[in-house]
């Protein structure tokens, strides 16, 4: 039964076509943006007619920023190289110690471990700024500093807590009933691990690293004061855009179109899944 | 027979041992192979925390459970051998429910046919043939129900464990099931226990049953010992339908008569050798009793004691009369349609036979019908 009045329906749509465009305006202005050149973005009046110009992307690949008056060295490939790497590493490493954690903290109630996992969560609110002096200091003297390990290390603040909380409650949501009738069946809790809570709590997984990995590939402080340029991701390299002559917007924009397109396809990817694993009602008792 | 299953000082607490919750209280209990028990309680009596700590599911805080000659208390669910069907079904929904039947015999890597004809025999018992290819969130709760039974039965285990394995069933497929089911384990000379608030399963499935209340084991007994000798208040009044008449009484010697006061004018008399001497010699030595009487068990009598109709419902077969009596409500059923009215009144007769006697302050029974309990 349909009861939205056809009135309703237009202005429904009208709604949503405001809201769309409001924000997906200026990731469209961008991507025009990242065609020109700085002359034809900084004119006043601004126009969507222009020349377009892959100038921008072919510096940012080649290296060669070349701006007005001259000509200087970038990494953004390798900052783009250094995103991918630690993102994907600090996921992958903050599920291997977070998803068992979750599974302990959902599934085993022992001293402690509600206070555990809350300290693991305050690593959240406490400002980054105030951890990264004593840490800059401690990862000279331990020779962590500007090494990959070491930043991966430092990621774990960020993804840890998220995959750590958001898996914890999807595996919750698994009835234990289900995990006892497998290992009623023969079956060591580890197995039923394997077998039956991972899969059920599979979408959550997903949906955590996905988070997980937005929030390590966004993370600019830790980067920016605990490794040097060699090591560090397109958040902080995006810096160099900012030269003695000017602002290079074109060759932002190009930059911000080149960072976000990992994120976005991985984003697409695992839509599917994620909307799957939420209408599947697959784990209800 | 051989003891299968020995439960011995059994507690379970939530929390700290002393401290916690005490959902289960020092249970000792034998359960012979073969049999099948039914625990019978209200929710929160602990029978469902005893059935867990039986599977390995919830730690046992103090005592032993021996299963087949071995100490199982401390053994993880997968070395104890026993099979269980839940409550809330629990079929993994990953997997069809024809697989989610076989999973455990083909985890056992029993040859296919054989676990073909295993699963077809024990679905065409639960009447769930047509759905073994269907997932189960896409077939209803009854037969999500029927499947997780399945599961339980189909397995070769030590013992089975049943929680409310019918609840989600129409009454009629309930009662065709019940009697298959036991046929099922009887035939396979497979040990059960079955947790339900159904006193009609547990009297229908049942051997032996186990009363639980507040997490005390009140009684443990066949369904005929149940009914006729109670051991407690609690038990009495718990099991049968519609609940066993109480009333407070005091007894006293009038005249060579045991008079029983039930206060507000009704006092019944006993001839002197009505009762064995030594319940007469029970009861008047306690004074202060509470007396039950079974509702099919009060009859209607001229020399009877008064009572005031308030309530007679006509169920098909059998009438339900509601009569205030003494300080409190006697309910009578008789099998033929009773021609009385709101207000009437009505003349009862409690036969000696039919009392039960129980302590005022302990609850425990002194005596059932005309001696001793």
């Amino acid at each position: 039964m349909n009861t939205t009045s056809p009135l309703e329906r237009v202005l429904r749509g009208i709604a949503i076509t405001l809201v769309i465009l409001f924000f997906m305006f200026p990731i469209f202005w961008i991507v025009l943006m990242s065609f020109q050149t700085n002359a034809t973005i900084l004119q006043v009046p601004p126009s969507i007619f222009f020349e377009p110009t892959l100038q921008n992307y072919r510096g940012l690949i080649t290296g060669q920023l070349v701006t007005d008056t001259s000509s200087l060295e970038i990494k953004f490939m390798g900052n783009l190289f250094n995103s991918l790497f630690l993102s994907t590493t600090s996921v992958a490493v903050g599920l291997v110690l977070g998803v068992p954690a979750a599974y302990a903290f959902a599934r085993l109630k022992f001293r402690g471990s509600e206070d555990i996992a809350f300290t693991l969560l305050s690593f959240r609110f406490a400002p980054p700024l105030l951890v990264l002096l004593p840490l800059t200091i401690y990862f000279q003297q331990l020779g962590l500093a500007n090494t990959y390990g070491g930043l991966i290390w430092v990621y774990q603040l960020i993804v840890l807590p998220l995959i750590l909380w958001i898996v914890r409650g999807y595996f919750e949501d698994i009835p234990a009933d289900i995990e006892y009738a497998y290992r009623i069946a023969g079956h060591r809790w580890w197995t039923t691990f394997r077998k039956i809570a991972l899969p059920l709590a599979g979408p959550g997984i997903a949906a955590a690293a996905l988070l997980a990995f937005i929030f390590a590939w966004n993370n600019f402080i830790f980067a920016l004061v605990l490794a040097s340029a060699d090591k560090q991701p397109v958040t902080v390299g995006a810096l160099a855009f900012i030269t003695a002559s000017g602002v290079q917007y074109g060759q932002i924009a190009a930059g911000i179109i080149l960072s976000i397109a990992p994120t976005f396809a991985l984003a697409l990817y695992a839509q599917r899944y994620l909307v799957e694993g939420l209408s599947l009602g697959a784990v209800k008792g | 027979m051989t003891v299968l299953l020995k439960l011995a000082g059994v507690d379970k607490f939530y929390g700290p041992i002393g401290q916690g919750v005490h959902a289960v209280q020092n249970i000792d209990m034998d359960v012979m192979k073969g049999e099948i028990i039914a625990l019978l309680g209200s929710s929160g009596c602990g029978k469902t925390s005893t059935l867990r700590m039986i599977a390995g599911f919830e730690e046992t805080s103090r005592g032993t459970i021996s299963l087949a000659g071995r100490e199982v208390q401390t053994l993880p669910p997968v070395r104890r051998n026993v099979a269980m069907a839940f409550e809330g079904y629990s079929l993994y929904p990953t997997v069809t429910v024809g697989e989610n039947i076989a999973f455990a015999l083909k985890a056992a890597k029993l040859p296919a046919a054989e676990v073909d004809a295993k699963v077809k025999e024990v679905t065409e018992m639960l009447e769930i043939t047509d759905i073994l290819h269907r997932y189960p969130t896409s077939v209803s709760g009854g037969q999500q129900q029927r499947a997780s039974l399945a599961r339980a039965l189909i397995r070769d285990a030590d013992l089975h464990l049943l929680d409310e394995p019918m609840g989600q069933l129409e009454p009629q497929l309930r009662t065709l099931l019940r009697g298959r089911i036991k046929h099922y384990i009887k035939e396979r000379g497979l040990t059960a226990i079955l947790v339900t608030h159904d006193q009609t399963e547990a009297n229908a499935l049942a051997d032996r049953i186990a009363v639980m209340e507040g997490g005390v084991l009140q009684q443990f007994a066949t369904p005929q010992t149940i009914k006729e000798a109670p051991a407690n208040l609690f038990t009495g009044t718990f099991v049968g339908e519609p609940p066993m008449n109480v009333f407070s009484a005091q007894a006293s010697d009038g005249g060579g008569q045991l008079q029983l006061d039930l206060g507000d004018g009704v006092h019944l008399n006993y001839a002197s050798d009505a009762f064995a001497p030594e319940v007469r010699a029970t009861l008047l030595a306690r004074k202060d009793i509470m007396l039950g009487v079974r509702p099919y068990a009060v009859q209607r009598d001229t020399a009877g004691a008064e009572a005031q109709v308030i309530a007679n419902q006509w169920l098909g077969d059998q009438s339900h009369i509601a009569a205030t009596f003494a300080r409190g409500t006697i309910v009578l059923v008789e099998h033929d349609r009773a021609d009385v009215a709101v207000g009437d009144a009505i003349r009862v007769r409690l036969a000696p036979e039919d009392l039960h006697v129980f302590d005022k302050d302990t609850g425990a029974a002194l005596s059932h019908g005309t001696h001793l309990a």
